[in-house]
């Protein structure tokens, strides 16, 4: 993405990269500018919080880590991706593994397959600060890795378990390796599991813009197949209200995806259907037109801008979109 | 996908899309390959080492195709007993384990670990306690071990939860003393449970005598291509091979033999 991007409004305010934020917080104040990304830190906090009660205050909310977990001793929940590979290791699971892995499948297709990665996933938090550091330290190159890695990555991880009979990626998946830190503290003695994830961090950093999460986790992957027909998805309900500042493609962690929404043309639905989407809605936050809202994957409306100051033409659809 | 800007019918987009494709494909192999290194050298470097909670799948293989290291019957166990292993414990990292010298297994009647496994890497079918085979326990130094001495520790056995099944205090004499008896604890392993507490109990300032072992480490093999003559002898009921000649022995010809009331022949000596 260019620094100087060609301004599409000439004489508006060019919206820099280091700060895509700027007009979102001027038109609607700093609170609302980051409400999702607020809401998302939370959820974050409380995906360690509610498994850290039990042993720290001795109230018991939720057990376990991601892997396997149950609420309040009653409801189970199995990651889908290890229940596969248990499967493919050659495990036929007892009952418990089959509801808890039907539960969580069915809570991510109503709220997003990938919204596990931006809402419960403790490493989205690390690799986050990681990209705006990258930001930060103006690093552009970087590793250009095929939108499809992550799904080899996941053929990779299941064909693997399936050869060594063994939930394979449970022994590096820095997923698990840092909630597992964080809510048992039992790896603090090893360095490798903290080597793993500051070498994701590192990776993100230096060598792949949003490399990680955005390009090779397998288990973002599992997440992403699920999401496939999430119902909760954002919609650029207002697109004609952009007014291309480019802020959304500058925070979204999956930039590919807004494209065919916000610039489809008549009879095109505006609402964002990629599996990749994490619904982190951080594009409703930072669009200072208010173009984009959280809707379900069928309302395909668009609706007139709300406050349309400064009225201008839609812009023409790319080639792509022909 | 990545480039479905390009302009003609498969010209650069198909040709950039194809070797993204191929790159993916084999970076993707090479990381199974790494990954799958990984995973076979830790299932068979840490595998017969550790203790696992009772109900462990009995084969290592199998336990690490049903454990999703969640950590559930780490929680379960009330006298946290169990740990999820780091990278320097003696277990593949983030699986239960416990170490017996330090909180042994205390042998819940309901089991709650075997019932919190989401999995079955904890076998549900276990339901008896009695009957869990976490490992076996091993007098593994006679040496310094006080009954072996010629003491009377005892320890290990009075804290056996299957006492004078599991271990019993088997009499030798005290060749030192001449008079004494030795009472050695002796572990019968179709018994013995592997939770520990011989283990946990035992005296000595620092490492145990006796000591837990997974079965595999713990015991030989049996002899299965021997038959064990007073075996046959008692299925069959009387022995197999009757009328033998009593050929005379070589070398031992006393002037007159008397018999002892066992069947032996009093004052031999070998």
């Amino acid at each position: 993405m260019s620094t100087t991007p060609k301004n599409p409004a000439a004489g508006r305010d060019i919206v820099l990269p280091q700060d895509p934020a700027r007009l979102a917080v001027a038109a609607k104040g700093r609170l609302r500018a980051s409400k999702w990304l607020l809401l998302r830190r939370v959820s974050q906090a409380l995906a360690l919080v509610l498994f850290l009660t039990g042993p720290l205050l001795g109230v018991w909310i939720m057990r376990g880590t991601l892997a396997s977990s149950e609420i309040l001793g009653v409801v189970p929940f199995t990651d889908p991706l290890v229940f596969v590979q248990s499967l493919a290791a050659g495990h036929g699971l007892i009952a418990t593994a089959w509801i808890g892995a039907a539960l969580l499948v069915a809570l991510y297709v109503v709220f997003g397959g990938r919204a596990f990665c931006s809402w419960v996933c403790p490493v989205n938090v690390l690799t986050d600060g990681a990209h705006r550091l990258r930001v930060r330290l103006g690093i552009k190159q970087g590793l250009q890795i095929s939108r499809s890695a992550r799904l080899w990555a996941l053929a990779a991880v299941v064909a693997v378990s399936a050869l060594a009979g063994s939930i394979a990626w449970e022994v590096v998946n820095p997923v698990t390796l840092l909630h597992r830190e964080l809510v048992f503290g039992v790896v603090f003695t090893g360095s490798l599991a903290w080597m793993l994830i500051g070498g994701v961090v590192l990776f993100d950093i230096f060598a792949a813009n949003r490399g990680w999460c955005g390009h090779l986790c397998p288990v973002g992957a599992a997440y992403g197949l699920i999401g496939t027909a999430s119902l909760t998805r954002v919609s650029a309900r207002a697109r004609d209200a952009c007014d291309q500042c480019m802020a959304c493609y500058h925070v979204c962690p999956e930039p590919h995806v807004i494209n065919p929404a916000l610039k489809g043309g008549e009879g095109e639905t505006p609402v964002i259907l990629s599996r990749d989407c994490t619904n982190c809605g951080r594009c409703i936050d930072i669009c200072h037109r208010d173009v984009f809202a959280f809707t379900h994957r069928f309302d395909h409306r668009t609706v007139e801008p709300a406050n349309d100051t400064e009225p201008k033409s839609r812009p023409a659809a790319p080639a792509a979109a022909e | 996908m990545t480039t479905r800007k390009g302009t003609g019918q498969g010209g650069p987009s198909r040709r950039a899309m194809l070797t993204g494709t191929a790159k993916a494909v084999g970076v993707a192999a090479v990381f199974g390959l790494g990954l799958h290194t990984i995973v076979a050298g830790q299932a068979t470097v840490k595998a017969a080492q550790a203790l696992r909670p009772p109900g462990a799948l009995a084969d290592e293989r199998d336990f690490l195709a049903a454990c999703t290291r969640c950590g559930l019957c780490v929680r379960a166990c009330p006298y946290d007993t169990l740990k999820l292993a780091g990278v320097a414990d003696e277990a593949p990292i983030g699986t239960p384990f416990f170490t017996a010298r330090d909180v042994p297994c205390e042998m819940c009647e309901d089991i709650p670990c075997v019932v919190a496994c989401p999995t079955g890497a904890l076998d549900h079918g276990l339901t008896d306690i009695t009957k869990a085979d976490m490992g076996v326990a091993v007098l593994i130094d006679r040496t310094t071990c006080l009954n072996m001495l010629g003491l009377r520790c005892d320890v290990c056995y009075r804290v056996c939860p299957l006492i004078d099944e599991a271990i019993t205090l088997d009499m030798r004499p005290n060749t030192r003393t001449g008079v004494h008896a030795i009472f050695e604890p002796t572990v019968h392993p179709d018994a013995c449970t592997g939770c520990g507490k011989c283990e946990k109990a035992c005296v000595l300032p620092e490492a145990a005598a006796i000591k837990v072992l997974p079965r595999e480490v713990a015991l030989g093999s049996s002899a299965e291509h021997y038959r064990l003559g007073w075996e046959e002898k008692r299925k069959h009921g009387e022995a197999l091979i009757q009328d033998t000649i009593d050929l005379p022995d070589r070398g031992y010809s006393p002037d007159h033999v008397e018999s002892t009331p066992s069947g032996g022949l009093k004052g031999f000596k070998p």
